[in-house]
C-alpha cells in the first residue's frame, strides 16, 4: 500500500506538471501533426508503398507513418523527461526524490512510468486528430495499442533516464538532439518500410533493422491493427531491461553517476 | 543514542580527497552547527548522510540505523533542506507537500500538512503556488516539507543563504524550536551570526574536522585562527 502511495504521488506530480505546462502539450501535438499534414501529404505521391504487414491492402502514406509519429511523440517525451531529470538534478528536486526511503530502482521506475502515462495521453490526442484526417485503424486497435504504447514508452523513457545520468550539464543536452533523437527517428521504420531502405542502401537497412526505435514503432503499428509482432516485442523488452538496468547502476549510491561528481 | 553519528568518514572524488576521517555526533534534540567556508566539504558530507552516494570509508548512523546497511530505516528518520531549491514552483504549497508526503508512503497527509504549515507560519498560503511565495516563505515551506514525515533529524544545508535578516531570524527560530519536540538539527553554514554561544559546533575545513565543541563567545576569531593555521 505504501509503495502504491509513492507511485501515485510521483505520477500525480508528473500529471500536474503536465497540465500546468499547456505549451508542452501543444508542442508535443503540433510536431507530429506537421509531419502528418505537410510531410505525408507532400510525399504521398512520391513514396509508393507495397502491401506490408500488418496492412492487408495498399495504404496511404499518411496511414503508414501514423505509428511512427506515435513513436516520435514517445521518443521526444522520453528525451523531455531526460531533460527534466538533468534540470532537477541541477536544482534540488532530484535529491528530494532520491532521499525517499524507498529503493532507488522503484523511485526511478515510478518516475519513468509516470512520464510514459503523460506520453500516452499525448499519443491518444494525436490519434484523435489523425482520425479526422482519415487515418482510422480498427476501433479495437485503440485499445490493443495501449500495452504497446506503454512498453515502447518505457523503453524510450529508460533510454532517456540513462542519457540523463551521463549528462553533467543542461547545456550538453543539445548533443542529445543531434546524436540520439534525430538518428534514432530517421534511421528507423517510422517514415519508410525496411524494404525501401534496402533499395536505397543495404547498410542503412541494417542500421534501421537494429535500431530499437524501429521495433518500438513496429510494435505500435502491429498492435494498432490488432496484431502482435513477436520480434519487436522481444527487442523492446530486452532493450528496456538493458537501458533500465544501466540507469539503476548509474544512480546506485555505491557506484555510477553521483559518486563521480 | 545520538540523532546522528559520523565515524571516521572519508570520501574521495577520484583522486581528490573531499573528506578525511570526519567524526562527530549530533545529540538528540540539539541544534548543532556545521561551520565551514565554501568548499569545506559540508555539501559532500550532507550527500553522504542522505546516501546520495556512499562514502569511501567510515560509518554513518541516523537514529542508530546504518545509512549503508539500513538505508530505509535511516532515511525515514531524516528530513533534508538542501542548499538549492527543491519546491516545484508551478505547484501549490499543498500539492508540493502532498508529493513529498507520498515519497514517504504517507497516503492521507492533510492533517500533517496543516500541522507543519502551522509550525512554520504558512497556514494561510496553503493554496498559493510556490512561485508566489517570497524567498523566506519558500525556505519555511522547504522546512515544512522536510518535517512532513516526522523525522528525528533535520539536515539544513545553508538554509538561510540569500535571505534578508528578518527571514533568516524567522527560519532560525523555527529550527531552534524543533528541539523541544525532540527533533535534532544539523545546520550547515558559513555565517557566524547564525550560531549562538551555547550551540555545539563542528568546524569543518578542507574536509577535516578542526573542532567539535560549544561555539563560545569568540567563535569568529577562533575560527580564523584555526583555519589560517590549518
Amino acid at each position: 500500500m505504501r509503495w502504491l502511495t509513492v507511485f501515485l504521488g510521483i505520477a500525480s506530480r508528473e500529471l500536474l506538471r503536465f497540465t500546468h505546462q499547456r505549451e508542452r502539450f501543444f508542442a508535443a501535438l503540433v510536431r507530429p501533426l506537421v509531419w502528418l499534414f505537410i510531410f505525408a501529404a507532400g510525399f504521398r505521391a512520391v513514396l509508393g508503398l507495397s502491401i506490408t504487414p500488418p496492412y492487408q491492402t495498399y495504404v496511404l502514406y499518411e496511414v503508414y507513418i501514423v505509428p511512427g509519429l506515435c513513436g516520435m511523440i514517445q521518443l521526444f517525451n522520453g528525451m523531455q523527461s531526460s531533460l527534466s531529470m538533468v534540470y532537477d538534478r541541477e536544482t534540488g528536486a532530484m535529491r528530494t526524490l532520491l532521499v525517499s526511503p524507498f529503493p532507488r530502482w522503484f523511485l526511478l521506475g515510478s518516475k519513468l512510468v509516470a512520464g510514459v502515462l503523460v506520453s500516452v495521453i499525448q499519443v491518444y490526442a494525436f490519434l484523435a486528430v489523425a482520425w479526422f484526417w482519415d487515418v482510422r485503424p480498427p476501433a479495437m486497435g485503440y485499445l490493443s495499442v495501449l500495452p504497446a504504447l506503454m512498453l515502447s514508452g518505457i523503453m524510450l523513457g529508460s533510454l532517456g533516464l540513462l542519457i540523463s545520468s551521463t549528462i553533467r550539464q543542461l547545456e550538453n543536452f543539445a548533443g542529445v538532439m543531434n546524436f540520439v533523437i534525430f538518428p534514432m527517428f530517421f534511421a528507423s521504420t517510422a517514415l519508410y518500410p525496411l524494404w525501401r531502405m534496402r533499395d536505397a542502401s543495404p547498410l542503412l537497412h541494417d542500421i534501421c533493422a537494429f535500431n530499437p526505435f524501429s521495433h518500438a514503432v513496429e510494435l505500435i503499428r502491429f498492435a494498432l491493427y490488432l496484431k502482435l509482432e513477436p520480434v519487436a516485442l522481444a527487442v523492446v523488452l530486452g532493450c528496456t531491461a538493458i537501458f533500465f538496468g544501466a540507469t539503476v547502476f548509474m544512480y546506485n549510491p555505491e557506484k555510477g553517476l553521483w559518486r563521480r561528481r | 543514542m545520538s540523532a546522528l553519528r559520523v565515524e571516521h568518514v572519508s570520501h574521495r572524488f577520484g583522486r581528490v580527497p573531499a573528506l578525511e576521517d570526519v567524526s562527530f555526533d549530533v545529540p538528540k534534540g540539539s541544534f548543532t552547527a556545521l561551520l565551514g567556508v565554501n568548499g569545506a566539504g559540508k555539501t559532500t558530507l550532507f550527500s553522504l548522510i542522505t546516501r546520495l552516494y556512499d562514502s569511501t570509508s567510515g560509518r554513518i548512523e541516523v537514529a542508530g540505523f546504518d545509512i549503508r546497511r539500513q538505508p530505509r530505516d535511516a532515511l525515514a528518520r531524516l528530513g533534508v533542506v538542501f542548499q538549492s531549491r527543491a519546491l516545484d514552483l508551478d505547484l501549490t504549497l499543498r500539492q508540493n507537500l502532498r508529493y513529498h508526503a507520498a515519497l514517504h508512503g504517507i497516503a492521507r497527509p492533510d492533517a500533517r500538512i496543516d500541522r507543519v504549515l502551522a509550525m512554520v507560519g504558512l497556514s494561510d498560503r496553503l493554496g498559493a503556488k510556490a512561485r508566489t511565495l517570497s524567498g523566506g516563505q519558500q525556505r519555511r515551506a522547504e522546512i515544512a516539507r522536510a518535517l512532513i514525515h516526522e523525522p528525528s533529524l533535520l539536515l539544513l544545508d545553508e538554509a538561510a543563504a540569500g535571505l534578508d535578516a528578518r527571514s533568516r531570524q524567522d527560519v532560525l527560530a523555527i529550527v531552534r524550536g524543533l528541539g523541544a519536540q525532540g527533533v535534532s538539527a544539523l545546520w550547515a553554514t558559513h555565517v557566524f551570526d547564525e550560531i549562538a554561544p551555547d550551540d555545539p559546533v563542528v568546524i569543518l575545513h578542507k574536509g577535516r574536522v578542526l573542532a567539535h565543541r560549544p561555539a563560545g563567545n569568540d567563535l569568529t576569531a577562533e575560527f580564523l585562527e584555526m583555519t589560517c593555521a590549518g
